[in-house]
């Protein structure tokens, strides 16, 4: 039986024993509802709180700007749909960047459809946003800035705190997707200047189907799910007390070690990254060199195609991703790598590994040893790489 | 002994998935795909659709992937089918002919880009759940047979396969009859979609070609004038890309007899309409040719000809008169000979080729 390596933790990641033990007795012992009047449900009241207290601390909050959410998805919609609705009487200008997520890049061409207007930031070969071209597309009308923390394929991590003093001096919000950053690097709310942020619980050893919204006491925040009077009234349904908990625990661990894990991780990174460039012609890192996540490794391989790329890693074992994120439905190559500059076919050629708490040396050696034949092999049948030989050779 | 690696062709539905479950059962490793061709912009018109490579095609042919234990995987062939299907087939609509987009992309996006991935990934063969069977001959060539069931034969859409795609293809749903088939997948301990067999084009979902073929190249459709044979003007009608020959519902003229479409004349823009009789060809001429008994006609050939996917075979005479062109004669007159089709030449269960119908042979 072949052995798994999983390399895909910027897709998610599995949850820790202990986040599973600190989950499991809201489910079966202590799951009153936390709106209850009796006592028996003031464990599950309590412990919602003290998760919203672990969750602020882990980001330099106060207790009452976490708002609990649905996913990192819903995060993302809310502050831009709620922005967009709150204060659309000040304006209907929104700045957001090309390689966001699409969950943000859907929520703003959805209400571009609905009056808004939408400016996509170009970004530069690195991948990061143009701060000259942030700064003269600010107007009067401009409402809200969103641009993410670190990019989900390429790794890039973008200028946060200058983005944030911007957005400060011209007076606009300013929401950051941090699905990718929250474990991996330092995020204080108040040090970078952001007004609204959005996190995943999944991506950090927690569950899935929980995220947060951060919003700043002072941002007008309109309820986007109706309801009950759950998240003071702005976010109804009844809350996902198991998965809260269990966020609240993975992101407390996370951070615990961020420091000394991450500099392990980076140091795998460039590890790998530096053993596939140097066996493989033809390959090139996309993302910032530096300025970017300490887990994740984007690497473009002219002359073949990422998918047969992953089919036969996947046949080895080897859990990875790729740009074109075929199976989710969208056939066309990834707008990041387009933004970055990169050209169809180099492109769709693309692998992103992500690493991972459990990532070791050797993972990396058995992946460089499985990726160098492959993609020798699927050169050798590839008619563009037999000519760029010929007319090269 | 390693296994042969065989990718198969899924959509979910019972003949690929049984396909599928033979193979396993023959011993190959069996690799299930989807290929995943063209996207539609708006969601809810995708949901909608079925077909061999929609999005819920991915859903039930994982599904049964699971069921069966074998590796499965989505390929994305937007590009190909793009250039190859989708291209050619409003290119065609635009030159008057009326193209069949299932028999380009079985040529080039099933059995070329397919192979070519597959091969990549360490199979020998490809294979798919169409009721056809690839025999060897005594020459040591290819020929595709026709399937057991002649009710669900397909052998017309794939008379266009050369000699090397089909010495790597398996189609092992040929050897048995449909009820056979409906058996065998009830073995498969899953829900297996009873699709119906889509004669639609799985990109124009709404059987508007026109109106797909305006929004795809931006333009309007040029109206022009219906004529008779003797071409006198009978009406306008709303662009060559609406009609076909042999079409008789939806012209828009009232002359007091049924009318049908003769002729389509993209240089002038013209249709041609007469009578029912008008409609028939007693041959035509075809190019872009492909045999699988032999690798060039010589002579003459007595065979059995097909001219649409849901006619019956003809006894008919083919010869060549040039490079890359067969004249072919049938005993009997046949309807709707079109430019742009398929004639596909069988010798009893045997299919020995084809070509793309260039012109119909009025008189002899």
């Amino acid at each position: 039986m072949k052995e798994t390596i999983y390399l895909d933790h910027a897709a998610t990641t599995p949850v820790k024993q202990e986040v599973l033990e600190a989950m499991l007795p809201f489910f079966t012992e202590s799951f009153g509802n936390p709106s209850s009047i009796y006592s028996f449900a003031q464990d599950s009241k309590q412990a919602l709180e003290e998760a919203r207290e672990t969750i602020a601390k882990g980001i330099g909050a106060l207790d009452r700007e976490i708002y609990f959410t649905g996913s990192g998805t819903e995060a993302d919609n809310w502050a831009i749909k709620g922005v967009a609705e709150s204060y659309r009487s000040k304006g209907n200008h929104i700045i957001t960047s090309k390689v966001e997520h699409h969950a943000v890049l859907h929520a703003c061409e959805y209400l571009e459809k609905n009056g808004f207007e939408v400016t996509y930031l170009d970004v530069d070969a690195d991948g990061i946003v143009d701060l000259e071209q942030l700064k003269s597309s600010i107007k009067d009308t401009t409402i809200l800035i969103t641009i993410m923390f670190a990019n989900n394929e390429i790794g890039t991590v973008q200028p946060i705190r200058e983005i944030g003093r911007i957005a400060k001096e011209r007076g606009v919000l300013f929401h950051t997707d941090a699905v990718q950053a929250i474990g991996h690097v330092p995020v204080d709310v108040n040090d970078l200047g952001v007004d609204l942020l959005s996190i995943s619980g999944h991506k950090f050893y927690g569950p899935k189907g929980v995220g947060v919204l951060y919003a700043r006491k002072t941002v007008k925040l309109k309820a986007f799910i109706h309801g009950g009077g759950q998240e003071r009234g702005r976010r109804g349904g009844t809350e996902n007390v198991p998965g809260i908990v269990g966020m609240a625990k993975a992101m407390e661990l996370a951070l615990a070690d961020m420091e000394e894990e991450s500099a392990r991780q980076r140091e795998l990174r460039d590890y790998v990254k530096e053993r596939i460039l140097e066996k493989v012609p033809y390959a090139r890192l996309n993302g910032h060199p530096e300025k970017r996540l300490p887990n994740n490794v984007n690497i473009s391989f002219r002359f073949i195609e990422g998918e047969s790329l992953l089919i036969m890693l996947d046949m080895k074992g080897i859990c990875a991703s790729s740009g074109s994120a075929c199976t989710s439905g969208s056939l066309d190559p990834s707008h990041v790598l387009l933004a970055i500059g990169l050209p169809h076919e180099i492109a769709h050629g693309s692998l992103r590994i992500s690493l991972g708490e459990s990532s070791t040396r050797e993972d990396m050696d058995t992946l460089v040893e499985a990726l160098v034949p492959i993609v020798e092999k699927l050169r050798a049948m590839s008619p563009l790489y037999e000519d760029f030989v010929k007319n090269n050779g | 002994m390693e296994k042969k690696r065989v990718v198969v062709g899924m959509s979910g539905g019972v003949d690929s998935s049984v396909a599928a479950y033979l193979l396993k059962e023959q011993g190959y490793d069996v690799v299930g795909v989807t290929m995943q061709i063209w996207q539609d912009e708006d969601p809810e018109q995708v949901q909608e659709n079925g077909g061999c490579c929609g999005l819920t095609a991915v859903d039930d042919a994982r599904r049964v992937a699971n069921a069966l234990g074998i590796p499965y995987y989505v390929m994305n062939f937007k590009k190909p089918f793009e250039e190859n299907v989708i291209d050619y087939f409003v290119r065609e609509y635009l030159e008057g002919r009326t193209p069949n987009p299932c028999i380009a992309c079985n040529r080039y996006v099933k059995w070329e880009s397919l192979l070519e991935r597959s091969l990549a990934i360490g199979a020998e063969y490809i294979a798919t759940g169409h009721y056809a069977k690839v025999v060897r001959l005594e020459n040591g060539r290819y020929a595709l047979e026709q399937s057991a069931t002649l009710e669900k034969d397909q052998t017309y859409a794939l008379y266009n396969l050369n000699q090397e795609q089909l010495a790597r293809t398996l189609m092992p749903v040929g050897d048995y009859t449909k009820e056979e088939v409906r058996q065998m997948a009830e073995k498969i301990s899953v829900r297996i979609a009873n699709k119906p067999d889509s004669q639609e084009i799985c990109f124009v979902p709404d059987k508007d070609y026109a109106g797909f073929i305006e929004r795809h190249t931006g333009a309007p459709s040029k109206e022009g004038d219906f004529v008779d044979l003797e071409g006198r003007v009978l009406g306008r009608h709303k662009g060559i890309a609406h009609y076909t020959v042999g079409q008789r519902k939806g012209l828009g003229l009232s002359l007091g007899r049924p009318c049908f479409v003769v002729e389509i004349r993209p240089q002038t823009g013209e249709v041609v309409v007469g009578t029912d009789q008008d409609v028939y060809a007693i041959g035509c001429i075809a190019d872009r040719l492909n045999f699988m008994p032999f690798e060039q006609l010589e002579g003459t050939l007595r065979v059995q000809g097909k001219v649409r996917y849901n006619q019956k075979a003809s006894d008919c005479t083919v010869r060549m008169i040039g490079e890359d062109r067969l004249e072919c004669i049938f005993d009997t007159p046949q309807r709707a000979v079109t430019p742009g089709q398929a004639l596909v030449l069988y010798d009893k269960n045997l299919v020995v080729g084809g070509g793309t119908i260039l012109a119909s042979i009025k008189k002899e």
